[in-house]
């Protein structure tokens, strides 16, 4: 019995001491270093995110790098006539801070499945590209195309510059309220196999019976 | 007498034919001295987005009048048909593939488009700006002549 009485004064003693009021620090201190302490730990939570948030990280684990890597570095996203790249982040991580911190903490499902080694062969990748691919094309759809929108707005587009097939169905999308995701798939990672979304667009029967 | 040895005479005869020909400069596609580089090709670019390019002749299957930079067409998709298959072309706004297309190579017609015709590029192709290479007199007959 005695040990038990003895850790409930201990625990209630600590909640003691942190509820007793300071007397040996002046006010102004604690306002200070209350501040400079908070600028500190601030700045260390988001500069440890953003480095989460560099494509160097992405593709430090193989799935990325093997797969939707190598085939963004064939795609206008990395290599195009003005020298503008967006690299992984700019697509798939938002830029406002609290839907940034939303998409990392639903990032830990990413890490929980790297750990499984769900997709760590080519074969697991290709049998889970149309998943994935349907996770994003929906979160896409869903946010108006967002990410996109950081680099490309609509208001900045001038149409007259654009092809002809552009024109006519941008101006299109503006009435029917569509959004980017809807016809610009597969624009910088290879399309997932089309059986089961387009068969049209595909030769063949379905595969996925086989 | 000896007999002049077969070998010697036709290397002597190549010989002289090979140092005629390169006093008279033979002219080649190509231009430069065969143990030289090549001279670097034009860049070219590809033609801007533009309205259906007319036939010259009955039977050509249709050029493609816009790029087709980044597309794809393997087992899994054909980029081009994700707009011009018979369930996208309408909603593309774009020209749809021919009936001919769904006809496999036993003339039997398929549910979808026959595998004999599903890799586009092998005759619709897209233009670059490009002068060609030699002087063109054809005109297409009068049936199918844009008037």
């Amino acid at each position: 019995m005695m040990p038990n009485n003895k850790s409930s004064e201990t625990k209630s003693g600590l909640r003691q001491t942190l509820g007793r009021p300071s007397t040996r620090y002046s006010v102004a201190f604690l306002i200070v270093s209350g501040i400079a302490l908070g600028v500190v730990l601030w700045g260390g939570f988001n500069w440890a995110m953003e480095l989460t948030n560099t494509e160097t990280f992405c593709i430090s684990c193989h799935e990325m790098r093997n797969n939707v890597y190598e085939e963004y570095t064939q795609t206008a996203h990395y290599n195009n006539s003005s020298g503008v790249r967006a690299t992984c982040p700019d697509c798939h991580v938002p830029k406002e801070w609290h839907y940034k911190v939303v998409r990392k903490i639903r990032a830990s499902n990413e890490l929980y499945h790297k750990a499984l080694g769900s997709i760590n062969t080519r074969e697991k990748f290709e049998a889970k590209r149309l998943e994935l691919a349907q996770h994003v094309w929906d979160s896409m759809k869903a946010t108006d195309s967002r990410e996109c929108r950081n680099c490309h707005e609509f208001g900045s587009m001038d149409l007259t510059a654009q092809g002809r097939r552009a024109v006519e169905q941008h101006e299109k999308t503006a009435k029917e309220g569509k959004t980017c995701i809807d016809c610009h798939k597969g624009i910088a990672h290879s399309l997932p196999d089309l059986h089961d979304v387009d068969p049209s667009a595909v030769v063949g029967e379905s595969r996925a019976t086989d | 007498m000896k007999e002049t040895s077969p070998y010697l005479l036709l290397i002597v005869i190549l010989g002289i034919a090979m140092q005629s020909a390169a006093q008279s400069g033979l002219d080649s596609l190509r231009r430069q001295p065969i143990d030289a580089d090549s001279i670097a090709v034009d860049q070219k670019k590809w033609q801007p987005d533009r309205d259906p390019i007319p036939r010259d002749y009955v039977q050509q299957p249709p050029l493609v009048p816009h790029s087709i930079e980044g597309y794809e067409v393997n087992l899994k998709s054909n980029k081009c048909l994700t707009c011009h298959s018979w369930a996208n072309y309408k909603e593309a706004g774009a020209t749809k593939i021919s009936q001919t297309h769904f006809r496999d190579r036993e003339l039997s017609v398929r549910a979808n488009v026959a595998g004999t015709r599903y890799f586009c590029t092998q005759c619709h192709v897209p233009q670059v700006n490009a002068r060609p290479l030699v002087e063109n007199q054809f005109e297409p007959v009068d049936a199918i002549k844009q008037r």
